[in-house]
């Protein structure tokens, strides 16, 4: 594959990742709205968002490091979308997946920490103690697969081992796996209870506080591509992956999409926000002894 | 001195977890706070000065606007205090009238308590839940008295409108659907093992805190303290009406959280019979007051956030010489640097929002000097003059 397609490929894979994501956000605005009573967004609520931060003024604040605060956001906008994209074309290796979507919480990190505000100091101190929380589980929820497809990394492998033998979340470890893979995402996203680093009422957005105009647009952004790729990355690794060939396996697709996406929001809205001593106990102590307990099951072959 | 060296986090003067202008520092060694300071003042009033302007009647309505949630607290405090320069008791009727208001506030605001806390929690279902729940509660303020908010019921001697007996059944519908959906509400909070792991052991303060820093209302009776101005200092239809007051021991978040949910159920029982009492009889609703003589009275309220104190003196004129107003986050607030010193930042905001502070009734004075932005008079500063005052009264240079 040369360089040009690698381009088009890149540049389809992050416009179709933005849309789905914004949408997919909207959905999640809007159910737990009416959750909680209320109407909600309308569905072009978040591309409205999008549009108008973009023609807010950009504010870079004196202390800060212009340049490491610029290109923060769009390290990370272009990190999800590479590893959205790898994902939609199953394209690439679970591990390097597994790297790229570590680097939108490190340009918050990043950015947060140019910011020179101590509120977001605050917050990225958190989002550190959180990334060092949920990658363990997560890289467990990785192995899995990778052990059950006969220690093959490549996504395409994973899903075609699936395709032909069953999806793994049918074993008791892939069930196990899967509700890890969940709840690290959960934290990986960054929504209640692992909300932590952003936590409104505490800390005021923390890593984003001086974030304003398109930087926090970009930010944005990035979640959003992440709440498209993350639950595909699930649904690809546990759930028999996606197809577009036909439309009804393109809807059978899309029903595993929100499948994890509706359990995802029902955490969200169910549960209180976290402290950071819980959520690191949560997941070094609770998730990632089971994902390794997970390990040894997949290893022995259940 | 000490603090010099540690991080300061800023909460406010303007932050999504308060509602009003406030500025708290937290003194900060890691994510632990190590002290808190508080300063207010950005959005003073002159409340007790303006009264000394207005004439009796019209000191009902100011008072009313001194706080949006506890609208009813503060004028029924001033009323207690005038009807005892007065000397003179309400009717009957306008006792139970006054009382159903009070309770039916009392509910409202602790389920408004409970929404907020929620959203510190960034638990938004809670939030959405209870508000919504309030509502009704605010339905039903509409209807006997015509407006949700500053309700301009109570005047000396009495209440403005009467109860009609057609309102009483579609009250009475309206408080069994409460109590429904409070019972729903209250489980829920107290059964959600995230909350009990948020809430639990945070914020703590013993009894001997709750008496050093004269705590107050649900802050107080979540330590153990059973100090509800309703039992022990009876007045309106409190003394008449069976209820008990709610206390539990441990004097955490979680506590206070059980102490409110807990008050609301007292609080639906006690309008219930409020109502049981007023209906198919008549009765005169207010005693006309002419004048009020010289002297002086106070009047308290256990408002939703605790005792409210209202004292006024009069020298026979149209209008107070003096009016000082006590609201009780005054005394609430304090207990911060009990409550949050050795906690962590992310519990120092639900230990903040736990004491249902009230920042628009404690607003105080505060004189800066616009050179150097230094505060001028600081605690020193204000004992010595109070000192210097209370010497020119006994020299008899002041009355």
């Amino acid at each position: 594959m040369n360089i040009f397609f690698m381009a088009l490929y890149f540049i389809a894979g992050f416009i179709l990742l933005g849309v789905w994501g914004l949408l997919a956000m909207w959905l999640e605005r809007k159910a737990a709205a009416r959750l909680q009573f209320r109407v909600g967004p309308p569905w072009y609520q978040n591309f409205a968002d999008l549009v108008k931060l973009s023609g807010k003024e950009m504010l870079i604040p004196e202390r800060a490091n212009s340049l490491v605060f610029i290109f923060a956001p769009v390290v990370s906008v272009l990190a999800a979308a590479a590893a959205g994209t790898l994902i939609l074309f199953r394209a690439g290796d679970a591990i390097l997946i597994l790297y790229l979507l570590a680097i939108p919480s490190l340009g918050a990190i990043i950015g947060g920490s140019s910011s020179g505000n101590v509120l977001a100091v605050v917050g990225i101190s958190r989002e550190i103690k959180l990334l060092l929380g949920y990658e363990l589980p997560f890289a467990c929820a990785v192995i899995i697969p990778a052990l059950k497809s006969g220690a093959s990394t490549s996504l395409a492998g994973i899903v075609s081992q699936q395709q032909a033998g069953g999806v793994f979340a049918g074993s008791v470890s892939g069930i196990a796996g899967f509700v890890i893979a969940v709840f690290s995402l959960q934290g990986k996203i960054g929504l209640v209870p692992f909300d932590l680093a952003e936590a409104e009422g505490e800390i005021a957005t923390g890593s984003q506080i001086e974030y304003s105009g398109i930087l926090l647009g970009l930010f944005k952004l990035s979640r959003a591509i992440l709440l498209a790729a993350g639950p595909l990355f699930v649904v690809s690794l546990y759930l028999g992956g996606f197809n577009l060939s036909s439309p009804g396996a393109a809807a059978a697709g899309m029903l595993k999409y929100l499948l994890v996406l509706v359990l995802m929001i029902l955490l969200k809205n169910t549960n209180p926000r976290l402290r950071i001593d819980h959520a690191l106990r949560f997941f070094w102590g609770g998730l990632a002894l089971a994902g390794m307990a997970a390990i040894l099951l997949a290893f022995i072959g259940y | 001195m000490k603090n010099k060296k540690r991080v300061i986090i800023p909460i406010g003067p303007y932050h999504p977890l308060l509602e009003e202008p406030e500025f708290f520092s937290l003194y900060c060694d890691g994510e632990t706070v190590v002290d808190v300071e508080w300063e207010a003042g950005y959005n003073h009033r002159a409340i007790e000065k303006l009264s000394e302007s207005k004439h009796w009647d019209q000191v009902t309505f100011l008072v009313e606007r001194i706080c949006g949630i506890c609208s009813t607290s503060h004028p029924f405090a001033y009323c207690n205090a005038v009807e005892d320069i007065l000397g003179i008791t309400v009717p009957e009727r306008a006792k139970y009238i006054r009382s159903i208001i009070g309770e039916m506030e009392r509910i409202h605001s602790h389920l408004l308590w409970v929404g907020l806390a929620g959203h510190f929690l960034g638990y938004n279902t809670v939030f959405m839940w209870a508000w919504k729940y309030r509502e009704t509660i605010l339905d039903m303020f509409e209807m006997i008295t015509g407006n949700r908010n500053h309700y301009a019921m109570f005047r000396i001697g009495g209440v403005r409108r009467d109860i009609e007996d057609g309102d009483i059944p579609s009250l009475r519908k309206v408080l069994g659907e409460m109590e429904g959906k409070l019972e729903m509400l209250t489980r829920a909070v107290l059964d959600d093992p995230v909350l009990a792991v948020r809430l639990k052991g945070v914020g703590v303060l013993t009894r001997r805190d709750i008496k050093d820093f004269g705590a107050v209302g649900p802050v107080a009776r979540a330590s153990g303290v059973d100090f509800d101005v309703r039992k022990d200092d009876p007045y309106a239809a409190y003394p008449l009406v069976k209820w008990k007051v709610i206390t539990t021991g441990n004097g955490d978040v979680f506590d206070k959280a059980v102490v409110r949910l807990l008050e609301t159920f007292e609080s639906v029982s006690i309008i219930r019979q409020c109502l049981d009492a007023i209906e198919g009889k008549k009765g005169e609703i207010e005693n006309q007051v002419r004048e009020v003589p010289a002297g002086q009275g106070i009047g308290r309220h256990e408002a939703p956030r605790g005792e409210c104190f209202h004292y006024v003196r009069s020298d026979g004129a149209n209008s107070p010489v003096r009016h000082k107003i006590r609201a009780p986050s005054y005394v609430n607030i304090p207990t911060f640097k009990a409550s949050c010193t050795g906690q962590t930042i992310s519990d120092v905001a639900i230990i903040l929002a736990g004491v249902d502070p009230c920042y628009c009734c404690t607003e105080r004075v505060a004189v800066y000097d616009a050179g150097n932005k230094k505060k001028l008079y600081g605690f020193p500063e204000l004992v010595e003059m109070s000192r210097k005052k209370t010497e020119r009264i006994i020299k008899g240079e002041m009355k």
